[in-house]
């Protein structure tokens, strides 16, 4: 190497790599396909990704919206968040919303408290349709899920949105095959790659801000499904569960009727960092009872057109 | 084997400790009967990558199968269909961590649709662990195996000798299957082969050392995983290639020339005041900045994506390649290759695709089938068309000029798919022989 570079190592540091690829994809999809948007939930993923978009166009802006499937019955805090971050890009937001699809009769409402978990494909389908978009990109990562574990970085949806794990495209090298017809689509994932752990420390490494409730705090929650849940409208203490306010931090973030807290002191990305690397649970087993339905749950919803 | 036996303290902390650390992507080649979901499984529980519901799911299922205590081989297996039928039906992403490296592995199954699968997993692998069955030997399948690896450009192969518990831990029967792997390796194109006597199942030099071959002096599977050579591809050596996969526009009132092109830089190193050649049009010019979101770069290096502002003002679009002026890449509208053919229907004569090669996709008709050759020991011979699965040499014609490089040289210049202008389907993975001396095919001839 010449007299002291600035940067530029011999050999990349892991996640430099992992920022590069997904960086890569990040073009590839906006370069080959007419109509991307980025999935954003306000999950630490999702902020993720748009620090991503943010190195591989900047200056420019992005060449694609950021659009968020509001099942109704998110964290207000998450929702704040989410304008917010979106309005200091500078870049344009749309929301489908899940309750708009129930007014519309799209789909049913199951009910006050029940988990709109899967409503949320049925929403996201439809905007793909109204939107006429032909890739969605999301923060979906196979360490996961075992199904996750198979997807494909560009992972190919039908006309009906369908993913078929038996039909994927091969996938080699970085040679992504985006090419669809009218009403087909593509996902695209560029965490592919990246661990949980990987999130977190690239979350620590580039300041990102995240919503308050990733970190430690005071919240009053029942025990339920071995997962502590947030009392609150949607999610009611059921008969016979006793509120207690505990101190707790979430994993994820989702629909607050199927996310569930875990007890943490951490009130710090160093601390978070620290409290996954020797976490015994893996985080959806830890905070989501949509996983938990049975061994095959997320590969049926997949199949269904979920994220 | 119960929960109980199965060490967890492995000498490998959690991954909390990882500060500054490589990535190593390696492929597992081997089929369920050599124990390569349970070695997959175990490098797992091992490294602490498996985590307690994990392995209270895998627990229950092992139950209801009727195994006793944990079945290492179901943390591998992914979809119902898989799980109900036992089998594997396509490649799989597995991750864990030490305090020196990250893992990616691709796990790829050793049934129907094998070559294409391994294929897949190896064309971004830069090492590649063959697992072969201590009782068995070496049979057709390891040769495939190595054989394949070496194709896709693998230069590193670690052959893990598995079930050493069922020949007694016996030295003899390891030394028998080196031997005869290194005497067939010898025909191959690979750098290093690391012969490691292993009990996935006991956990026997996989990631804790064995007590029971003391007559093995080497590391550990693990223990070799996380000193292998990572970024030492051929790649790295060569002249700069950078694919420009986007252009970034002026802004309103900025000059013609701050125009930047963006994309991961596929070969050599990159740095300002570098001379450089435009490809496929052959106009030279010269790199004046090398810049990231986080600022400019002094040098940069595979597989670094950047973005790169030249000192003229050039027509340079997406499907350009901007490589180093001293060693370009060479331009052509005819490419002789090694495919793998993926498609369903049979690679003809004739035959029309879209090829994506880098960030260029062009038009390409097939021109011949020049041969076909054996996935178990690379030779060659005449064919008029390849099946699904098949490896063989075409001649392939591109509307668009390309700038290429020998896949020996480089996996990224030298590389390409075909895709069914119909059905979008991807139908062939390509591997470009050397323009001038034929390199790849000189192997296949072997």
């Amino acid at each position: 190497m010449s007299a002291a570079p600035a940067s530029g190592p011999a050999v990349l540091d892991h996640l430099d790599v992992l920022e590069s690829h997904a960086v890569f994809v990040l073009r590839e999809v906006a370069a080959e396909l007419e109509r991307p948007v980025l999935l954003f939930s306000g999950g630490k993923d999702s902020v993720v990704l748009l620090r991503l978009a943010e190195k591989a166009f900047r200056p420019g802006r992005f060449p694609f919206p950021v659009m968020h499937i509001d099942t109704g019955h998110n964290f207000p805090e998450v929702l704040a968040f989410r304008d917010k971050r979106v309005a200091e890009l500078g870049e344009e937001l749309i929301v489908a919303s899940v309750q708009d699809a129930i007014d519309r009769g799209l789909v049913a409402d199951p009910g006050p408290g029940a988990s709109r978990n899967r409503l949320q494909s049925a929403t996201l389908l439809d905007a793909v349709a109204t939107h006429r978009f032909d890739a969605c990109i999301g923060g979906a990562r196979r360490d996961e899920d075992k199904a996750r574990a198979k997807e494909r970085i560009l992972s190919f949806r039908d006309e009906f949105g369908q993913w078929d794990p038996r039909r994927q495209r091969p996938e080699l090298w970085q040679l992504y095959n985006g090419r669809v017809k009218p009403g087909e689509h593509v996902r695209a994932f560029p965490l592919s790659d990246w661990t949980e752990l990987d999130v977190w420390r690239y979350v620590e490494r580039e300041g990102l801000e995240l919503p308050s409730l990733y970190y430690s705090h005071r919240r009053t929650v029942v025990a339920r499904d071995r997962m502590l849940v947030a009392v609150g409208p949607f999610t009611p203490a059921r008969p016979g569960e006793e509120p207690v306010e505990r101190v707790v931090r979430y994993r994820t973030v989702g629909d607050m009727t199927c996310t569930g807290a875990v007890a943490s002191e951490a009130t710090t990305v160093a601390d978070v960092i620290a409290e996954v690397a020797t976490s015994r649970l893996t985080e959806r087993g830890a905070t989501r009872a949509d996983d938990r339905f049975s061994e095959a749950a997320m590969e049926d919803r997949k199949r269904e057109g979920y994220f | 084997m119960t929960a109980a036996d199965l060490s967890t303290d492995a000498g490998v902390s959690t991954a909390a400790e990882v500060s500054t650390t490589s990535l190593l992507r390696l492929a597992t080649a081997g089929s369920v009967d050599d124990g390569k979901s349970t070695l997959i499984g175990r490098l797992l529980y091992d490294s602490s990558a498996l985590f307690d519901d994990q392995l209270e799911a895998v627990a229950a299922s092992s139950r209801k199968r009727g195994h006793d205590g944990i079945d290492l081989s179901l943390f591998t297996d992914g979809l119902r269909a898989e799980r109900e039928q036992g089998i594997t039906i396509d490649v799989a992403y597995r991750y864990f961590a030490t305090p020196r490296r990250s893992f990616v592995i691709a796990d790829t199954p050793g049934h129907a649709q094998y070559t294409r699968n391994m294929v897949t997993g190896a064309s971004t692998a830069e090492l590649a662990v063959i697992l072969v069955d201590a009782q068995g030997g070496l049979t057709e399948q390891s040769r495939r195996h190595a054989c394949v690896a070496s194709l896709l450009g693998i230069r590193q192969v670690v052959l893990a000798v598995n079930k050493m518990d069922l020949v007694g831990f016996s030295e003899t029967a390891f030394d028998e299957i080196v031997d005869a792997f290194l005497t067939f390796a010898a025909g191959l194109d690979l750098r290093t082969v690391t012969p490691v006597p292993i009990s996935a199942l006991l956990g026997d030099n996989v990631v804790e050392p064995s007590t029971a071959m003391p007559w093995y002096g080497g590391p550990t599977l693990l223990g070799h995983l996380e000193q292998a050579a990572v970024g030492a591809a051929p790649d790295r050596q060569g002249g700069a290639r950078l694919p420009v996969q986007w252009v970034h526009r002026p802004g309103p009132g900025q000059p013609r020339g701050s125009r930047g092109y963006s994309g991961m830089l596929a070969g050599g190193v990159l740095r300002p005041g570098d001379e450089v050649v435009v490809l496929p049009s052959g106009t030279r010019t010269r790199i004046v900045a090398v810049e990231t979101f986080d600022g400019p770069l002094e040098e940069a290096t595979p597989p670094r994506s950047v973005t790169v502002r030249l000192a003229d003002d050039l027509d340079v679009g997406r499907g350009d390649l901007i490589a180093a002026a001293a060693a370009p890449a060479a331009v052509t509208r005819d490419l002789e290759a090694v495919v793998c053919w993926l498609g369903d229907r049979p690679a003809q004569p004739g035959g029309r695709y879209l090829l994506k090669h880098t960030t260029r996709t062009t038009r390409a008709v097939l021109r011949e089938v020049v041969s076909a050759i054996d996935v178990n020991s690379l030779v060659a011979s005449p064919a008029a068309a390849l099946a699904a699965n098949d490896l063989g040499v075409v001649k392939v014609s591109t509307a668009d000029a390309l700038a290429v490089d020998a896949y020996a040289d480089n996996r990224t210049t030298g590389s390409f798919i075909l895709i069914d202008e119909a059905t979008h389907a991807t139908v062939a993975a390509g591997m470009i022989a050397a323009a001038a001396d034929a390199e790849v095919l000189d192997l296949t001839a072997r």
